[in-house]
């Protein structure tokens, strides 16, 4: 019981203590409206289910939100991965479209190494904007949000490029060992980022950069190169983003694909503990972000919430979020409670009482 | 810091207005592109029109350009174009380049409802008629404009519900029915669902169990029906406000493991390319059309304006709804 209390305040004082509580919230209360929805079964040999849907719809936001992880901490913003995504997606299915034979493994693997080189070479051009030329990121990256929708749109010739390729399809709804493959695919992604930041130095030297970027070039570190870098490595996640959004509708919709995925990636960072101003950054806090917002668009559905009211209701939950996790509200309600329960201080049992509130 | 941070602020905001300036002049140059090819105003008596589209957002909206080009040069009326990209001050200066160039009709597709009411007077005080297509603008003073040309979105879900009627005479017990809308608070969203309720409430057993919003896009479509298929075991029919999610829908049926078109029937509205394939293929079960092709009405009606004939304040575009079979015979001849 003592160890249970001295260790519940470095629970709940844990960064990620609030969203996890939310999150779970949001699922427990889909399980009250249908008890059905936490049920997974085997369906055709793979797995069925609102959480599996939850967790492969997520996967595109988790990527796009690693990549905007990466550049936020650098101190920068990404505001055009929203339009990588459409055109990587739009690149690759005009390819695929153009070949006689759609299914042929061999005309999709070029189809995605184009999109991935050019989308590659827009995140280069974000990092040359604010990295060498010297750009405010936000504007910087802005030039691409809108330029990049109208290149997306100018490569489908406004059109909807539908394509019928099931290699292609397996990216967005393919299985792999009865697990949806966009979930490997964001799994692997993640593993790998998270082993290139913190197991060598790179993280490390990506938060130098991102706390001062003057001081860590004096102190030798390239501070150029690396925030370069994290652009280019924002541009890759978003493509493959692209590919799984695409594959899923096995359709490219240039004006469609990803709108608005910058804004829910740069929610997902900041729900998981990501300081915009830089300087810090939390993969897994991303990872719990992503899947936050994606539960949220999921139980709109499940619950059959009106639309009309819908937008209100995630704005609700996501204020909810944001206040409960900042410390500064958190210290004024504690101070009010405790005002009102007497001098004493909390003790675990009401720190319990507010888990549950 | 604080003033350095300042300073900061301000450049940032300099480079904000800076993109800004940088983005209207983009847009005027496109303008003035698609101002030069239009030529001066011809001295023959030839009838000039002046057409500002909304923007080319979507396949729907490139027919229906296309439609009114090919329209104006078979009816040998002079066209000018303009592109006004989503924006209504880019649509407000080009109906006043219309007026100062004195073209004989001015044709336009609001790209929103309201704040017509001043350049749409200075059409009327320069005498040019004034046909709106495919949207309505909200002016109280219905005498600003000839005519509104356009689909009846009200219509097409009524005619949708009454294809279900007709189809579910014979059955005894509910009929559940989900439905996928479009893009919440736009016109053709709630005109579709309120044609569509009300036919169907002459029908007790026809009951909606289920409706989201799908924002007229297949990825929308699938992630909305995945879940409608989760929380609902028995879903007989799905209405869905376009083709699109429709199509994304399919999907999520397909890996539910039922049969689109037979397990599932499905209504959707607009009959796009992909749209009509499926209802050829057997995996949708009606459509109703919502036709972009609009040009040659459009025509006829600047002709009649021109000569100072009367038109009806509203005229329908010309549509029609397709059946399984009657799509397999229209689907080569389609243009979009």
């Amino acid at each position: 019981m003592s160890s249970w209390r001295t260790r519940l305040p470095a629970v709940t004082g844990h960064r990620l203590f609030w969203p996890v509580v939310v999150l779970i919230l949001l699922l427990a209360a889909n399980a009250i409206y249908r008890p059905s929805f936490l049920a997974v079964e085997m369906k055709n040999g793979h797995l069925y289910g609102s959480l599996v849907d939850i967790v492969r719809l997520s996967a595109p936001l988790i990527l796009v939100a690693l990549g905007m992880t990466l550049v936020i901490a650098t101190g920068g913003i990404d505001l055009s991965v929203g339009s990588v995504v459409a055109v990587s997606g739009a690149v690759a299915c005009l390819h695929i479209s153009q070949q006689p034979d759609q299914n042929s493994l061999g005309s999709v693997l070029v189809a995605l190494a184009m999109a991935f080189g050019v989308s590659l070479l827009l995140g280069l051009w974000n990092g040359t904007l604010v990295a060498v030329i010297g750009i405010q990121p936000i504007i910087a990256t802005l030039i691409l949000m809108v330029a990049g929708r109208g290149l997306a749109q100018l490569i489908t010739s406004g059109q909807i490029i539908t394509i019928n390729s099931d290699p292609y399809r397996m990216i967005g709804v393919g299985h792999v060992l009865t697990l949806p493959f966009a979930i490997v695919l964001a799994l692997a992604v993640t593993l790998l980022v998270a082993v290139l930041t913190r197991r060598t130095a790179l993280g490390m030297i990506v938060e130098a950069v991102g706390g001062n970027a003057e001081a860590s070039r004096l102190a030798g570190i390239r501070a150029r190169r690396i925030k370069l870098l994290a652009y280019v490595v924002s541009a890759a996640c978003a493509a493959v983003a692209g590919f799984m959004m695409t594959a899923n509708v096995s359709s490219a919709d240039g004006n469609a694909a990803g709108l608005w995925v910058e804004l829910d990636a740069i929610l997902a960072v900041v729900i998981g503990g990501t300081s915009l101003a830089g300087g810090r950054f939390y993969l897994g806090g991303t990872v719990v972000g992503a899947l936050l917002i994606q539960t949220l668009t999921t139980s709109v559905y499940a619950m059959n919430i009106d639309p009309q009211t819908a937008l209100l209701f995630k704005a609700m939950v996501v204020i909810a979020v944001c206040l409960v996790q900042a410390p500064a509200f958190r210290a004024k309600f504690r101070r009010r409670r405790a005002m009102t329960a007497g001098p004493a201080a909390p003790t675990g049992e009401q720190r319990k009482e507010q888990v549950a509130a | 810091m604080r003033i350095t941070g300042n300073t900061l602020t301000r450049r940032g905001f300099g480079a904000i207005l800076a993109a800004g300036l940088l983005a209207t002049g983009l847009t005027a140059c496109a303008n003035s592109d698609t101002g030069d090819n239009a030529g001066g105003t011809a001295g023959d008596d030839k009838i000039v029109l002046g057409f500002s589209q909304v923007g080319a957002e979507s396949g729907w909206r490139t027919a229906n350009t296309t439609s009114v080009k090919e329209a104006a040069t078979e009816a040998g009326i002079e066209l000018k174009f303009d592109d006004a990209q989503q924006k209504q001050e880019n649509q407000i200066r080009a109906i006043r380049n219309f007026i100062q160039q004195k073209v004989d009709v001015i044709a336009f597709s609001p790209v929103v409802e309201s704040g017509w009411d001043t350049v749409l007077k200075e059409a009327k005080d320069a005498q040019i008629p004034v046909i709106l297509t495919d949207r309505a603008v909200d002016s109280a003073d219905k005498t600003l404009y000839k005519t509104f040309l356009g689909s009846d979105f009200v219509k097409e879900g009524r005619l949708s519900a009454e294809w279900l009627i007709e189809e579910t005479k014979s059955a005894t017990g509910p009929v559940n029915i989900v439905e996928l809308q479009g893009t919440t608070g736009s016109a053709p969203a709630n005109d579709r669902k309120k044609g569509f309720a009300e036919a169907i409430a002459a029908n007790p057993n026809l009951k909606i169990i289920a409706s989201q919003s799908g924002d007229f896009t297949r990825a929308g479509g699938k992630a909305v029906m995945e879940q409608f298929l989760k929380a609902n075991p028995k879903i007989d029919v799905l209405f869905a406000h376009n083709d699109d999610m429709g199509l994304g829908a399919l999907e999520a049926i397909t890996a539910a493991g039922k049969v689109p078109g037979k397990d599932i029937k499905i209504i959707t509205i607009d009959a796009v390319k992909d749209g009509m394939q499926a209802l050829a293929d057997g995996k949708f079960n009606f459509i109703a059309e919502c036709s972009p092709l609009l040009g040659p009405q459009l025509m006829e009606l600047a002709k009649k304006v021109h000569a100072g004939e009367e038109v009806p304040a509203r005229i329908e575009t010309e549509e029609t709804t397709f059946t399984q079979q009657t799509a397999k015979e229209a689907l080569p001849t389609r243009k979009y």
